[in-house]
């Protein structure tokens, strides 16, 4: 703490001071004043003032002390590839560390829907079927750099196949899962052509139009997909046609979809560090050199969307599965901004960071009901934090390491 | 004569502005051939039509691998050149940054290996064979260019130089025929440059791989290539030997200018 010694605590108090002054003047006409219009008379609520104040003191403060030892100290842990390593880097890449973690992980996964309510295993299960759709879209935007804003429309498709497939010829959800996966792949090549030659920003905007033409199509064609009032009715799983009441079908679902997280867990970490997974990151690094190593670009970049978007459409299947209804309303923008959020929050390329990051934004609004009406806020207020402190969200990718020894090949393999 | 890389006529405008100008060049197996010539010249251009960057607006493009046959690669992918043996680096460095010096040197066995997804998932023994061999090879090249210090740095984190030579040994790992250096000395030291020499004269030598580079250091040039080719304003002004080139007085005006007396 030597360098943040007294004078520079007095300076962050100035600065504090200024910050939250500042904020108390901005925020006097709507957090102080209110018009009563019934009665015409005018409210002061000074006690507002007071709160923002100190509020925004105590952040300032904190923000300050935070930077001002970050860019102190903290040299220790340097790891091969020159960069920090966190405690959650380490509890992943320590076998010592991370055979325990995942022991506990597992019993509580295991014990969960056992000693909490459905409406808890119910939230559980839908945060599980974001960690799925994150460690998707994470194929596509974190390891190819392929900005897509338009993922729902692969979760929409896979719902879709489900709930149609179903309704018109009584397909079982077990058939419906590869089928709905099929769709969501098909989809996501079917994208993929157009925008091939689209980079960045254009991508993003290309693929925003895409999700809301998806969206807009379940919408307003009827004699396909019922407009808005959607399809219900859906059955949920069924287990070697075992009749399940509404608590044994809700925890059969968390299960099957714990199954579900495990898979995808397993086969995104295999293609990371592959044949495949290196091109992905090869066109999201440079596009130019990554066609001067002969790589075939278009290829690649089908792979990465055909990829992501199987995710998607599994996920949707078990959506249609889970609510027994789907509509249009449920695929909205703010759903791919959803996911996209917990890819970025959580960080970009890792798997870990985006498991946590979809448990914490799914469940955190969840138990944070009684905030409700500052959900939207805490949640803006809490991504521009992670931007400003961590862009590499909140566990950073690590690129795996090979052992050489003197004159030998590699080691481990 | 037996070439192995041709170019015929080869001319690229954009829009108004004539690029490359029915421009003749023949590079010969087991040469280091530069290419020079001022500032705007077209040298980059020429390369990015070798290499189907662009296309060219005419002309054409001819390669002949060592006991191949001729075979005409005008505008063809950029993967596809690199897959029929012709690699390059560029001039402003483009390695990979957040990959490593290892997976950076790993992508460049991409055109030489096949395993797909179903592979990467399954893990089963050809895919894993074929990993192994990926990763020997990569380390076997970083052993020769000497970067295997640090072969799980994060590229970016690597010094200039060492960037530089990473995007060779990169080039190096799809087992080209003819490599193409763009400026690869541009930015180095007087130590780096003569390590880049010795680094280029094995390249010919020792991998028996043919050299084509772009440089604006005369005495690397000069002291390094077997034949000279001098472009200026789009056209080829001339070739010969550095000791011709060296002579020449379109070569001397087209450096210095109209006026230089004596």
């Amino acid at each position: 703490m030597s360098t943040f010694n007294n004078t520079k605590y007095m300076e962050g108090m100035k600065q504090s001071v200024i910050v939250s002054t500042w904020f108390m003047f901005l925020t006097f006409p709507i957090m102080v004043i209110r018009v009563n219009t019934i009665e015409n008379i005018i409210e002061w609520r000074w006690m507002n003032m007071f709160y923002v104040g100190a509020g925004s003191f105590i952040l300032s403060f904190v923000w300050r002390y935070l930077s001002g030892r970050s860019i102190s100290g903290r040299k220790e842990n340097i790891n091969a590839q020159g960069g920090h390593i966190s405690f959650l880097q380490r509890l992943v890449s320590e076998k010592r560390l991370s055979l325990p973690a995942l022991g506990v992980v597992a019993v509580i996964a295991l014990f969960f829907p056992f000693i909490s309510s459905i409406y808890q295993t119910n939230i559980m299960t839908t945060a599980l079927m974001y960690v799925v759709l994150g460690l998707g879209l994470n194929i596509v935007v974190g390891q190819a750099g392929l900005l897509n804003l338009g993922y729902v429309a692969f979760y929409a498709a896979g719902a879709y196949t489900y709930a149609l497939l179903y309704h018109h010829f009584g397909v079982g959800f077990w058939l419906a899962l590869p089928l709905g996966a099929l769709a969501a792949t098909i989809l996501g090549i079917l994208l993929a052509l157009p925008v091939l030659r689209l980079q960045g920003d254009y991508l993003a905007i290309v693929t925003l139009g895409f999700g809301e033409i998806t969206r807009l199509v379940l919408e307003n064609w009827n004699e396909f997909s019922f407009g808005p009032s959607g399809i219900s009715g859906i059955p949920r799983p069924g287990l070697f046609g075992m009749e399940m009441g509404m608590h044994e079908a809700t925890v059969y679902l968390y299960f099957l979809m714990i199954l579900l997280c495990i898979v995808t867990i397993f086969v995104v970490n295999r293609l990371q560090d592959s044949r495949i997974g290196r091109a992905l990151l090869a066109l999201r690094e440079d596009e130019i050199a990554c066609q001067a190593m002969g790589i075939n670009k278009t290829r690649v970049k089908l792979t990465a969307f055909a990829l992501g978007s199987t995710w998607a459409g599994l996920v949707g299947v078990f959506f249609a599965a889970k609510t027994t209804f789907v509509n249009p309303a449920s695929f909205t923008f703010l759903e791919s901004a959803m996911i996209l959020s917990i890819v970025v929050l959580g960080g970009t390329g890792s798997i870990i960071g985006i498991i946590i990051g979809a448990l914490l934004l799914i469940l955190l609004p969840e138990y944070l009901r009684a905030f409700s009406d500052y959900r939207m806020l805490l949640f803006g207020v809490i991504m521009v934090i992670m931007m400003i402190f961590r862009p590499q969200g909140i566990v950073e990718g690590v690129r795996r390491t090979y052992e050489f020894h003197a004159e030998e090949n590699k080691k481990e393999i | 004569m037996n070439t192995i890389l041709e170019a015929r006529k080869l001319s690229m405008n954009f829009g108004g502005l004539k690029a490359l100008d029915r421009v003749d060049i023949a590079v010969l197996p087991g040469q280091i051939t530069a290419l020079i010539g001022p500032n705007g010249a077209g040298k980059t251009t020429f390369f990015n039509c070798i290499t189907g960057i662009y296309s060219p607006t005419e002309g054409d493009i001819f390669i002949t691998p060592p006991g191949g046959r001729q075979k005409r690669i005008t505008g063809i992918n950029i993967h596809k050149v690199t897959e029929s043996g012709v690699a390059r680096t560029f001039q402003n460095i483009r390695i990979f940054p957040e990959m490593t010096v290892l997976e950076n040197v790993m992508i460049g066995r991409h055109c030489r290996t096949n395993s797909g997804v179903l592979g990467a998932i399954l893990r089963d023994k050809g895919t894993m064979k074929e990993e192994k061999a990926i990763v020997a090879r990569s380390y076997e090249i970083l052993k020769k260019i000497g970067l295997t210090e640090h072969v799980n740095l994060l590229a970016r984190n690597l010094p200039y130089g060492a960037q530089r030579r990473l995007e060779i040994a990169r080039a190096l790992a799809t087992d080209p025929f003819l490599l193409l250096l763009d400026e690869p000395a541009a930015g180095m030291n007087p130590q780096e440059t003569k390590d880049l020499e010795a680094l280029i004269i094995s390249i010919r030598d020792e991998w028996e791989i043919s050299v084509f580079l772009i440089e604006h250091d005369m005495r690397l040039v000069m002291g390094l290539s077997d034949s000279v080719y001098v472009m200026d304003y789009g056209e080829m002004i001339a070739r010969g030997t550095p000791q011709e080139i060296r002579q020449n007085p379109g070569v001397i005006k087209a450096y210095l200018g109209e006026d230089v007396s004596a």
